[in-house]
């Protein structure tokens, strides 16, 4: 980056002088299109976010706004029974559907690593779900699938002569589960159908002729060789999943009460429903230190990925 | 092959198609609601009289070309804003590496993971302050910077895989660096490029959080139309499937011709 470069009398040191030939000069300035844009993205809301978070700042009772309050805003959140649900409820909902993700996606890319007629089309109508836009797969399951009256497995349940459910009120969170695990699957699925298809056929077929197992295969040889794929996924889903917000505003608005509200949620409700940005700023600076200790993970191992390939 | 693999091997087929179905059951569902009449709509039934009346409700009482106008208009600006800041870097990058570009590309990697909900507020607020706030403009920029690493990454991949002598041929021939990028990069790495702008035009196209976030009317793209039917009491299900058939259908299709990328751009090259 040209800005970072010293002064050329710092770089003056005995020994041969590499010299910069002008046209490297121009190239720098190539990097400025991507750099500067990411750069502010990066810095600025992330900047405000933090002073935010440490002054009052409220668009209904401005007295006193961008006043500083120190650690007040944290302590407001840390107070409010809200928060601890709102943390609960996205570490059940994260743990959930990465469990449900990832077992699926790992049976769903064994069997369709196998050969069958119209493996191909079959494979395309599982990974569908993730090219529906979220708003769509939540309206789909809310009000065509999930209605208690309306939806088709109410419908069902009352056919076979059972009671229906309204399952996105007696069941919030579950319901959302599964309807981000919906959308989800076909992505962790796509990835490790893709990894599992790098492994090496002679390997399995020496562990076959060894005696081994469809199990034994499974858990010795396939396992392990998904490893990384497998913590790929976990690692990206878990950065999404941090900021899932449409599925829930189109369903039941993070209710009934509080008891689909996930951390995005709340500080989308305190920030832009309730006018209160320090409040909602501390919550936001907490979902940021939450992914970056995920994200630290994954850059170094994109990191390694690059040396080894370079 | 033996009878006992051929029953194995139909067992495959059954239970691989089975899932299949159970996966698309719900696109099937809105593809069928959509073509039933509003009384239809409310009932599970799959015996009914076909009709278009949905689809003309949705073209004719609602702003429904408006949202697709925006939809249109933010995806395909977006990914050409994308290009514009990325090319010229990952150009630089692929042919004139330094020590420090590896840890600035996973710099820019790691720029992607910063949940959005960490700077909703503040940029709820710069957009207001710059008027970018319900403006396809103000879409556009958004979903341009958070594809950009991803679109910086897959050109730089692609940039990389072309031979490093074919340019210094063209160097020879006393081709200026437009001329380069022009007549031997272009031809060389366009089927990998127009897939990544395939990946670009659909993450822009499904993006929901900004949209709902940074949208009131004027610019409010199908996701945001989408979320705000509310359709209760079984009523307007049909004009409801087919706004989200159309919405859905041809980027549902684009997404399964760029499988491949999305597996490589998703996962920046760790799982191809």
């Amino acid at each position: 980056m040209s800005v970072q470069s010293p002064p050329a009398a710092l770089t003056e040191v005995p020994g041969p002088v590499k010299k910069i030939e002008p046209a490297e000069k121009w190239r720098r300035l190539l990097m400025a299109p991507t750099v500067v844009p990411l750069l502010l993205w990066m810095i600025v809301p992330l900047a405000l976010t933090i002073y935010f978070s440490f002054i009052h700042y409220s668009l209904e009772s401005p007295a006193g706004n961008f006043g500083f309050v120190g650690i007040q805003n944290y302590q407001f959140l840390w107070s409010d029974s809200r928060f601890g649900t709102a943390i609960l409820n996205t570490v059940i909902f994260l743990v959930s559907v990465l469990v449900i993700t990832v077992v699926v996606g790992i049976l769903l890319a064994v069997l369709y690593d196998q050969d069958f007629p119209g493996k191909n089309v079959a494979m395309l109508l599982v990974i569908a779900p993730f090219f529906v836009m979220p708003t769509v797969s939540a309206q789909i399951w809310h009000l065509l699938l999930m209605d208690p009256i309306y939806g088709v497995i109410g419908q069902f349940l009352q056919a076979i002569g059972l009671q229906p459910v309204d399952w996105l009120q007696t069941y919030p969170l579950p319901s959302i589960i599964l309807i981000v695990s919906w959308e989800w699957i076909p992505f962790s699925f796509l990835i490790l159908v893709t990894a599992i298809k790098s492994l090496d056929a002679e390997q399995k077929e020496a562990a076959a002729i060894d005696g081994a197992g469809p199990f034994t295969q499974f858990r010795y040889i396939v396992l392990p060789h998904l490893e990384k794929a497998i913590g790929v996924v976990v690692m990206i889903e878990m950065i999404f999943l941090l900021s899932i917000f449409a599925e829930i505003f189109t369903t039941t608005k993070g209710g009934p009460g509080d008891a689909s509200t996930t951390l995005a949620y709340l500080v989308y409700s305190l920030g832009i429903n309730q006018f209160d940005a320090g409040i909602a700023s501390a919550g936001g600076i907490l979902a940021v230190v939450l992914a970056n200790i995920v994200s630290f993970f994954l850059v170094r191992m994109l990191a390694k990925n690059l040396q080894q390939n370079a | 092959m033996n009878k006992s693999s051929a029953w194995a091997k139909l067992g495959l087929a059954v239970l691989g198609w089975f899932i299949a179905a159970l996966f698309f059951f719900p696109i099937f569902w809105i593809a069928v609601t959509a073509f039933k009449s509003e009384g239809d709509a409310s009932t599970a039934s799959l015996i009914f009289q076909p009709t278009l009346d949905a689809f003309a409700q949705v073209f004719t009482g609602t702003d429904y070309f408006l949202n697709v106008r925006n939809s249109i208009f933010v995806a395909f600006g977006s990914t050409i804003l994308c290009f514009i800041l990325a090319i010229p870097s990952a150009y630089r990058m692929a042919f004139y590496p330094t020590q420090k570009t590896q840890s600035l590309l996973l710099w820019m990697l790691s720029t992607k993971m910063m949940p959005a909900v960490g700077v909703l507020i503040p940029i709820y607020f710069i957009w207001q302050w710059l008027h970018l706030f319900d403006t396809v403009i103000g879409l556009v920029i958004v979903n341009a910077l958070m594809n950009l690493p991803i679109a910086v990454w897959m050109a730089y991949t692609y940039f990389s895989e072309v031979p490093k002598g074919i340019l210094e041929a063209g160097r020879i021939d006393g081709a200026t660096a437009g001329q380069e990028l022009w007549h031997l990069l272009r031809p060389m790495t366009m089927p990998g490029l127009s897939s990544t702008a395939l990946l670009l035009i659909i993450l822009a196209w499904n993006e929901a959080f900004w949209s709902l976030n940074l949208t009131a009317h004027d610019a409010a793209p199908l996701t945001a139309f989408i979320a705000s039917q509310t359709g209760s009491q079984g009523q307007f299900l049909a004009q409801l499937s087919a706004a989200s058939l159309l919405a859905v259908a041809p980027i549902m299709v684009m997404g399964w011709f760029t499988q491949k990328q999305l597996v490589s751009g998703l996962t920046f090259g760790a799982v191809k």
